[in-house]
């Protein structure tokens, strides 16, 4: 018997090394940008007028209101939000249809609080090969203070976003004075706590074992990319084989130079030096195996073994081979944003050098990989759900009244032979002060309306609320509607204050076949 | 050691050295921390065991030492809502009821609370939409017709002391005598004439038979235009609505062996604030009458 085999694995520390390009400053842009909307979204000030609240962005859940600038939700409006969560699906299949995982890399909040954690890192304690000695060395002094401040900033920087996810639950200035002071709801406290761990935790010590071992999008996104995507990769039909020293493949730099030409202009596919071998003799491709790749990936992966479920698309390994490629005066692009099927029809050990692309092949431009019938259908249906979703909230009317005819009994006889049905409407006042609405009724034959509880035929309904009132039909004995099995008619109401209408029509229930005043059927 | 781990040739990975058919299995070890997350609900499952009911046992469950149950979770909360309420019950239980509407709050408490008392209480013979039903005698209490009086402080006595029981004596209490030793056709002519005080279908020769007969025995109480006494809860002739049945056939049973509705008393079982609340209920369902010189 072996030694049994390890059934579990400690995490492997990730250093990930420093590196600076057109990815990394555009991965800086995101963050700024997607970190700003977050910490100042709360304390946007939007003024709604008396008896609503004056934040621009606000989910009031205690009166189950949702604020957003100039659009207000209420509960039963909640398939709006339904609506943009379908869109906010239908774009992720687009992105990932299109450019791979770049949700992952670019926008994920995981992603984005990781980047600052690290920067913050960095600054702490060095670059990779510095933190790569304080983490082997032995505890003392210097190494207790570097992690200490570390942790400090990272506190700080967890409980911020704590701190901030509540402010979009309550008036903003408000909830952060009642913060300092003491005063405020428990459950804000607890909320603060619980992000701040969670940030702290996740974005300081879990990091890729977040993105590998506990999100579900890896796996749902891996499973949306065809060969047609474009996503980072490595052409290794052109770094390989990889090698130090030797000699460079002249023929690889023309198929490099026809693809970079096709995708980069005509800049990127300038001559590359005279072909070298390698010690022993072997010709070489322009991988160096430098490793810079695998030393800047957050992922701790090497993108050259080719797609894995490891890698967010963070392009960081783009950058730093970029970087290596211009050193050595090779064009840009050994590792790249490319889809599977640029892949030449060529095997690295073939003499790709001699019939670069036989047969005419060359990689389909980026525009290709980005307009396609796939990506065209989900953006077609993103954007229908959209128009549809503005549509609806443009149209959606301004009074909103409900009438349900109550049905136990479907209808009441009086002492003087009339038949009454009832009716329970719901008025909705969305306006921030009292509104007075009058109710009235058209029908084909004569019907009267009266108000439970009042003589009179209007309803106050106070500021931002739902009323239920109870409203009474009445037909008279001789009118045709009280013998009739059904008659139809339509509620009006009328907002006296601006004089808004709407209407809802309804049936009205007459003493059918069944004569209640003899108790005779027929 | 690490040599005498068994490396499959193809992936260069680890195997756990179990092959089957030849096939073996790749060793990809999970990550510890799921280890670690593994032990921690283990543990945080003990503590629960502890401190919360978790044992089914034969009756019941092992109570856990926190004491805690959802029942009594249940009782503090209604307990809670109750005194939350306990100024608007204190209210409702010693106003006037025939100015209850002035006070929208209390008023929109008591038809709310009186909701409920209804759809437990009452439902089982009014049915839950107050309709009453027709063949069993349970009056309908949606239309404007009342046999003991339609203001909220009628209903109220109604419902506080109930009608014809044994066990209050304020029960509201009438009785109709049998007609049983009328002749067949003597009955049948009241019963035309009662039909042509309401205006419908009659034989009007029996009817105006009937009408010396309705004088006789029926004015007492009906009075003489068979308008009813609210006084002796004799019911009004002369409308639209019967609690009986309004054919010649349903009146001649009710005249020979009339039958007589019985309702509990609630006064024991509900709180004044509940009876209260429910008279404002039932007064709201679109019959009820306001209080002469409003």
């Amino acid at each position: 018997m072996t030694d049994a085999p390890a059934l579990f694995a400690a995490r492997e520390p990730i250093f990930p090394r420093r590196v600076a390009g057109r990815f990394r400053t555009l991965k800086w842009a995101i963050l700024w940008v997607t970190l700003g909307i977050y910490y100042v979204t709360p304390w946007l000030r939007w003024d709604r007028g008396p008896n609503l609240p004056d934040q621009a962005v606000l989910v009031d859940l205690a009166r189950r209101r949702f604020y957003f600038f100039w659009i207000e939700i209420w509960p039963h409006e909640f398939w709006l939000v339904a609506g943009l969560l379908i869109m906010a699906g239908l774009g992720l299949f687009l992105f990932t249809s299109a450019l791979g995982r770049v949700w992952c890399g670019y926008a994920c909040p995981q992603t984005v609080w990781t980047d600052l954690f690290l920067w913050v890192e960095r600054r702490v304690e060095g670059d990779r090969n510095a933190q790569i000695r304080l983490h082997h060395a032995p505890w003392n002094a210097r190494k207790a203070r570097l992690r200490a401040t570390k942790w400090t900033l990272w506190l700080l920087i967890s409980a911020a976003t704590g701190g901030a996810w509540v402010f979009y639950f309550a008036d903003a200035p408000t909830l952060l004075r009642d913060l300092a002071t003491g005063r405020a709801a428990p459950v804000a406290y607890a909320t603060i706590a619980l992000l701040t761990a969670t940030t702290f935790v996740l974005g300081g010590f879990m990091r890729e074992q977040v993105c590998i071992y506990m999100c579900p999008w890896p796996r749902i996104q891996g499973a949306m990319m065809d060969p047609g995507t474009l996503t980072v990769g490595y052409r290794d039909w052109r770094g390989e084989p990889r090698g130090r020293g030797g000699v460079r493949r002249q023929a690889v730099a023309e198929d490099v130079g026809s693809a970079a030409t096709a995708r980069y202009g005509a800049a990127a596919s300038k001559e590359v030096a005279a072909p070298r071998t390698a010690r022993d003799g072997a010709v070489l491709g322009d991988c160096v195996d430098c490793n810079a790749c695998v030393a800047v990936c957050p992922m701790g992966i090497d993108i050259r073994e080719g797609q894995q479920m490891e890698c967010i698309t963070c392009a960081l390994c783009i950058d730093a081979c970029d970087d290596v490629m211009a050193k050595l005066d090779r064009p840009r692009g050994l590792i790249d944003y490319l889809a599977l099927d640029d892949r030449p029809p060529v095997e690295p050990g073939e003499t790709a050098d001699v019939r670069p692309y036989a047969g005419g092949w060359s990689p389909a431009p980026a525009w290709r990989h980005v307009l396609r019938p796939r990506t065209l259908i989900y953006t077609a249906a993103w954007a229908a759900i959209g128009v549809a979703l503005l549509v609806a909230l443009f149209v959606r009317p301004e009074i909103a009244m409900t009438v349900s005819p109550v049905r136990n009994p479907t209808f009441v006889t009086l002492s003087d032979g009339s038949v009454r049905n009832a009716y329970d409407i719901r008025l909705r006042n969305k306006h921030g002060e009292a509104r007075t609405f009058h109710l009235a009724l058209t029908a084909p034959d004569t019907l009267r309306i009266a108000l439970e509880g009042t003589d009179a035929l209007t309803v106050e309904v106070p500021p931002t609320a739902t009323h239920l009132q109870r409203v009474y039909v009445t037909a008279r004995p001789q009118d045709p509607a009280a013998g009739r099995e059904r008659t139809g008619f339509r509620f009006w109401v009328e907002d006296l204050a601006d004089g808004e209408r709407a209407h809802r029509d309804t049936i009205f229930n007459g003493r059918e076949s069944f004569d209640e005043r003899t108790g005779n059927a027929g | 050691m690490a040599d005498k781990r068994p490396i499959d040739d193809v992936t260069g990975i680890e195997t756990t050295g179990h092959a089957w058919d030849g096939i073996e299995e790749l060793n990809t070890p999970l990550p510890r921390w799921w280890l670690w997350t593994f032990y921690a609900t283990c543990v945080w499952g003990l503590v629960y065991v502890v401190l919360y009911p978790a044992w089914p046992m034969v009756s019941g469950a092992t109570a856990g030492v926190l004491g805690y149950s959802t029942r009594a979770e249940v009782a503090a909360e209604i307990e809670r809502v109750d005194l939350s309420n306990a100024a608007l019950t204190e209210s409702l239980a010693t106003v006037d009821l025939a100015v209850l509407d002035r006070n929208e709050e209390l008023h929109r408490f008591a038809v709310q609370a009186g909701r409920s008392v209804f759809a437990a209480n009452c439902s089982q013979c009014h049915g839950a939409g107050a309709a009453g039903v027709r063949q069993s005698g349970y009056p309908n209490l949606l239309d404007d017709d009342w046999l003991w009086g339609g203001t909220m402080e009628e209903i109220a006595h109604t419902v506080r002391h109930g009608v014809r029981n044994e066990d209050d004596p304020d029960a509201r209490y009438s009785e109709m005598p049998p007609f049983d030793w009328l002749e067949e056709q003597d009955l049948v002519a009241t019963a035309e004439y009662v039909r042509s005080l309401s205006g419908l279908d009659h034989d009007a020769a029996a009817a105006a038979e009937g009408a010396g007969l309705f004088a006789e025995n029926c004015t007492s109480c009906h009075g003489e235009a068979g308008l009813g006494m609210r006084e002796v809860g004799a019911p009004n002739l002369a409308d639209a609505i019967w609690l009986r049945g309004g054919s010649s056939e349903e009146i001649v049973a009710q005249l020979v062996a009339p039958r007589h509705g019985v309702m509990p008393p609630w006064g024991g079982r509900l709180g004044e604030a509940e009876v209260r609340a429910v008279s404002a209920y039932v007064h709201g369902l679109g019959g009820g009458e306001r209080q002469v010189g409003e």
